[in-house]
Order: structure tokens, then sequence, then C-alpha cells
């Protein structure tokens, strides 16, 4: 009896490890093909981008501080006038804050509004679910600059075609958000509230937004900051604000360079300041709602 | 005592009560009176001055249809059958459209009874249903008609140019040319222009027909002349559209990359120099407020327009965004884990590649995949300012502000691109993690 435990005991140990070693191998080759796979991929990129490219990278390498330093030291010898500059710009900055403000609020309503009747379980017509899913997913897909161009051609350029592309694409991408949290909500408030005979619309307004609104508001927050950035960019291609006025004092050049070291300096500072103040008010309402 | 108790317990709870009503009614009152300020803000009693609807039926027609331009130029004579009146849409010589007629007289016919005769000496009739025959002279500069005075709304006209707009097409007379348009619905010359051999040849005649081009095969041929469409430049489109998902792709990895190795630097569990965690949190914040705006003007300065330029903006945002939340995951990861990997005696490398690796990756890749995807648009959006990918394209086709259907096709692609990579990353997420939950 001994015996036989005994004498099978090795053979059995031996076949596992020689079977566990396999399967590191094997792992391991995974591994590095996948790696290898990867690391070729990155070069052959990086060379079909830097040859499609109009500058060399390593050439560009060299002279990368060139444009900084020339602005900033144009800046350092007029800095006496950045502050007027800063304060002649400051309206332009309220632009793009109030653009970032007002389509992140028409857009989370629109996400609030995409999110509860895209969501199992609280959908208004179950049947239409995909419906707006896809409605959301097709918001989201659809880059900003897109509408921004077309209804720029429509409108004229403006602060209103940068905010509805803004509010188009944040009500897209905060219904999927928005619909996440919602998923995850608590139903039984909404069976009490039909037994009393609410309509939908209580039903959400008392039973869900109670529940998921620290969430919300987290995620619109983000989305607020994301926002500044967004609109800051679609006024580069005309839609008015800070990167209107950036684009302008670029095409001037040398000479005017402490006009766009003022725009840097407000457009840097404002999204430092709004980052913290939205991560310090993100991370109390999270917070909260943990306890 | 109990009154008192109680008391103080309605005072709080009234208290309560009059704060909530003040939130319920103080928010949307301070919301909607933003929303009256915006209105004045950005000027939208003003918006409807300078919105110009023209220009939106122009966009919504146009990008779903085309025309073709009869034109005569009145100092030769001669007539030029055009797609979109474009070089590259011209018939070639001998061809026309076959619903132009005659040699002396060239009859158009824009359907539905409308006619456009040009005839010799640059004169035009125009002839459309319940309306009398205009007949235009154009001499020099100017025009000579028999139009009367009061003109219908769809009928402009001066000595110098005469415009008619009918259901079936439009005519624009000046001195030196005069100039049909028939519109048409879908898109013009899309799979082959009229030069190409394979032009009106139906999609089974290519696979199983006889050789149409003596000198190529039918399949390669036709391949060949769909991805040299000069009207449409499949092959840059493609070229477009790769170039765009490169600069995300290589902008991606590359931040990540070089934020793995940083945000050991700035995660407290790993640095324990103040110091330096410090500077290396204020260089990630540093990266990220500049934004990609401005890193994509300043490096645009240095790389030239570009996809590498695109790619380089999204990596140092990137660097620093994911440094950042790469860090916040690497405070979190479990201590127990890389306690057991060091009572194996794992050197401090080990330990991190086999305690602390195995933890994040999850995290971590999530994350970039995800970046990957919301890059993809980033990199459109780039691409427009910096002049690379299918965003310079777009902006292109827009700027020129009539080959809407271009635009119409670019979105399209746009649109389908992102979704595709959300789907991609997504399902790779799923392949490497597993669905959440």
């Amino acid at each position: 009896m001994a015996d036989f435990s005994l004498s099978g005991a090795p053979h059995s140990v031996d076949d596992i490890q020689s079977s566990y070693m396999a399967q590191v191998q094997r792992r391991r080759l995974y591994g590095g093909l996948t790696l290898l796979i990867f690391v070729v991929l990155m070069v052959s990129g990086f060379n079909v981008a830097d040859a499609r490219n109009a500058g060399g990278f390593w050439d560009g390498l060299r002279r990368i501080f060139d444009y900084p330093a020339d602005v900033l030291s144009e800046a350092w010898e007029k800095r006496a006038d950045l502050p007027g500059l800063m304060a002649k710009y400051f309206p332009a900055l309220v632009e793009t804050l109030n653009i970032a403000a007002v389509s992140t609020l028409i857009g989370a309503l629109g996400g609030l509004i995409l999110s509860l009747l895209g969501t199992r379980g609280l959908a208004k017509w179950p049947r239409l679910i995909p419906v707006f899913r896809r409605t959301s997913d097709i918001m989201r897909a659809v880059p900003e600059i897109v509408i921004a161009l077309m209804l720029i051609f429509v409108l004229g350029g403006g602060p209103v075609p940068a905010m509805i592309a803004i509010a188009i694409h944040t009500a897209g991408a905060l219904g999927k958000m928005f619909s996440e949290v919602a998923e995850n909500a608590d139903l039984k408030p909404l069976e009490g509230l039909a037994s009393t005979g609410a309509t939908w619309a209580q039903r959400m307004w008392l039973g869900i937004l109670p529940q998921v609104a620290p969430n919300y508001l987290s995620y619109a927050l983000l989305r607020f900051e994301i926002n500044i950035r967004a609109s800051a960019i679609l006024g580069f291609v005309g839609a008015g604000g800070l990167g209107y006025e950036l684009r302008n004092a670029m095409a001037w050049g040398p000479g005017r360079f402490d006009e766009a070291a003022a725009i840097f300096i407000l457009l840097f500072g404002t999204i430092v300041f709004f980052d913290q103040l939205s991560s310090r008010y993100r991370n109390r309402l999270t917070e909260g709602q943990g306890q | 005592m109990t009154s008192a108790d109680l008391s103080f317990a309605k005072h709080q709870a009234d208290t309560l009560f009059r704060r909530k009503r003040l939130i319920g009614f103080g928010v949307p009152a301070v919301i909607l009176a933003y929303f009256a300020y915006i209105v004045f803000a950005f000027d939208l009693p003003g918006l409807a001055q300078r919105a110009n609807l023209d220009n939106a039926v122009t966009l919504a027609s146009d990008s779903w249809s085309h025309k073709v331009h009869v034109t005569r130029d009145n100092r030769s004579g001669a007539i030029t059958y055009a797609f979109e009146g474009e070089r590259k849409g011209t018939y070639p010589d001998g061809q026309r459209p076959d619903w132009v007629s005659g040699d002396e007289v060239i009859t158009i016919n824009l359907g539905a009874g409308h006619l456009v005769r040009y005839l010799p000496g640059n004169r035009t009739e125009i002839d459309v249903p319940g309306f009398p025959l205009i007949k235009v002279q154009a001499e020099g500069r100017s025009l000579t008609s028999n139009l009367p005075e009061d003109l219908p709304k769809w009928i402009s006209a001066s000595n110098r140019r005469i415009a008619v707009n009918t259901p079936e097409g439009r005519i624009t007379l000046t001195g030196a040319r005069s100039e049909v348009f028939k519109y048409f619905p879908g898109w013009e010359l899309f799979w082959f222009t009229l030069d190409s051999p394979y032009h009106g040849q139906s999609l089974t005649q290519i696979l199983f027909g006889a050789q149409i081009d003596p000198a190529r095969g039918n399949i390669t041929g036709a391949l060949s002349d769909f991805w040299n469409n000069p009207m449409w430049r499949h092959k840059d489109v493609a070229w477009a559209i790769g170039e765009t998902i490169l600069m995300a792709f290589l902008g991606t990895m590359g931040a990540a990359m070089i934020a793995l190795p940083l945000a050991f630097l700035a995660a407290k569990r790993f640095s324990p120099i103040m110091l330096l965690r410090g500077t290396t949190r204020r260089l990630f914040d540093f990266l990220r407020g500049v934004d990609a705006l401005i890193w994509t003007v300043v490096l645009a300065r240095a790389f030239g327009p570009g996809p590498l330029t695109g790619a380089l903006a999204i990596l140092i945002t990137d660097t620093g965004t994911f440094g950042k939340i790469f860090s916040e995951a690497l405070e979190n990861v479990d201590q127990k884990q890389i306690e057991g990997v060091v009572s194996t005696g794992a050197k401090p490398l080990q330990r991190y590649r086999f305690g602390v690796i195995p933890q994040v990756v999850p995290v971590l890749l999530a994350q970039i995949l995800y970046f990957l995807e919301s890059n993809t648009r980033s990199a459109t959006i780039i691409g427009a300012i910096t002049g690379g990918g299918i965003g310079l394209m777009l902006t292109q086709a827009i700027q020129t502000q009539k080959d809407w259907e271009e635009v119409a096709y670019y979105i399209t692609l746009i649109v389908v691109m992102v979704m595709f990579m959300d789907w991609a990353s997504g399902w790779l997420r799923g392949k490497l993690i597993g669905r959440k939950d």
C-alpha cells in the first residue's frame, strides 16, 4: 500500500511539473509574441507617422523649445503689459467658460433623459431602449468639431455653434455614464411610488434621481472640465472665445507673442483652477455617498 | 424636558426643510437666470439675422444629391458638361448626358417640361411651364431679356446676372457664361469617374463579364480605378483615416509607456522622497493643464503639420492624465500581495513585477483602452488644427463650402471609425481583463 503511493507520487509530481512548465512556456511565448507585435506596431507606426509628417522627428526635437522660448522671452520683455493684455482677453475667457457651462448644463439634461429612457427597468417605453442607446452612441461618436464646423457655416461664427456641438457630444457621453449608474439604482422606491399612482416622470424624479444625484453631479463636473478644453479648441476653428483669440494672436507672429503668452497663461490658469475645484467637489460628492 | 427636546428637533427639522426648499427653488432659479444671461451674452436674438438659411438648404440638399453643370462660355461658344462643375468630373470630348440634345441649338431637358435652349449668337431661351418663354441675349458683359418688371420669387434679374430657380434645376446667366444645373439624388461618380472604362458598368459585368479594358484584368483594373478615383480620392481618405488612428494609437500607447514609470515616482507608496513625488505630480498637472490645444500649437511649430505632431500632442497631454490615474491606482494596491512576494526573497524589481503590476494591470489597461477610443476623436480634432488625418480633409472640404457630399462622406466615415474603435477597445478589454461585473 505504502509502496504503491511512494512510487506513484514522484511520477505525478513530475507530470504536474512538466505540464506546469509547458504552460508557463506557452504563456511566455504568447506574452512575448504580443509584446513583439506591439513593438513592431509602435516602431512601424512611428516611422510611418514620421515619414508623413512635414518636419522630421529628430529635426523637430531640437527645435521643440524654440517657439516657447521665443514667446516667453518676448513676454518677459513686455511683462509690464501682461496684466493689461490678460484683462483685454478676460471677456474671451468668460465666453469660453460660458460655452462650457451652458453646454454642460444642456448636455447633462439631455444625458439624463437619454439615460433614463435607455436603461432597462426604468425606461418609459422598454421597446425603444435600443433606439435611445444607439442615439446616445452616435451623439457620442460624432466629434464636436464636425457639428461645430457645419453649424458655423449655417449660423456664422460665434459661441452658439460651439455650444450646440459640445452639448450634443456631452449628452451622448453623459447618457452612457448616467445609464451605467442608473442600472445599479435600487428599484424598490419605484415600486413604492408606482403603488401610489405616480406618473413616470414623478417616479424618476422622486425615486431614481435622489439615488443617483451624487454620481450624476460628479460626472457632470468632470464633463465641465473636459468641456472647457473642448470649447477652447473649438474657438480655434472659429467658434469664438479664447481659442479664437489665440489663433489670431498666433497669426500675427513675432512682435505680438506677448498676446499669445497672455492667452496661454489665462487658459492654463483656468484649466488648472477648474480641475482643482471640480476634483475637490467630486471627492466630496463620492465620499458622501460611501458613508 | 421632552417638550424642549421636541421643540429643538422641530426647529432643526424646520431649518432643514427651509434649506431644502431654498435649494429646491434656488437652484432652478439660478440656472434660469444664468440661461437668461446667456441669451444676451451669446446674442441669441441677433442669431436669427446672422443665420443663413440658404446655406442650411444647400448643405442639406448637397449632402445627398449632386448636380451636373452644362456651361456655355459666351466668348468661345464652347459647351462643357461636368459633374459639380469640376474638371475631374468633366465628360470626355464627344460625350454628353442623354438629357441634352441638338447640335446647332443645344436643348437641355430639365424634366417636367422645363427646357433650356442655348441658341447661336449667345442667345438663351428658358421654357418653364406656366410662365411665358424667357429670352435672354448676352452681349459683352450685359444681358438683355424679355423679363417683365415684377418677377416671381424664383427669378432674380439684373442687367448683369439672371438667376432662375426651378424645382427641376437652376439656371444662372451672366454676360460671360450661361450655366444650367440639373440635380440628381445620390453621390456622383463615387465608384468610377467618367474617364474610367468601368464607369456605368454593373458589378456583375465587372466581376463576370467580358474584359472591358484590354490592358488590364477587370477586377484589378476596377479596383485600381476605384482606389485612384480623383473625385472622391478613396486612397487619400483611407490614408487619412489610418493617420488619425495612428495618431491616437501612438499617442495613447506612448503616453502609457512614459507615464507608468513616472507614476511610481508620484505614488506615496513607492516614492519616499517627498520632493521627487511633488515634482512628478506637478509635472503631471502641468502637462494636463497646458492642454492639447496649446501643445498642438507649440509642437506644430517644431514638427510641422502631420500625424507625428498630433501623436506627440496626444502623448504629452495624456502622459499627464495617465500619470495621475496610474499613480492613484498604485496608491491603492494591496500590500499583502507585495509582502507575499517579498517573503519568497524577491528583489525590488521582482517585487514590482510580480507584486504590483498584476494588481494594477487591469485598471491601467481599462483606462488605456478607454483613452484609445476617446483619443481617436481627439485626433480628428487635433488633425484639423495641426493638419493631418481625416480632420484636415474634413475641414478642407467644409471650407470649400460646396463639396457637402464629401463632407457627408467624411462624417459618416469618422462616425464609423469612432464607433469601430469603441467596439474594438471594448472587445480587447473583454479579451484581456474579462468583462466587468
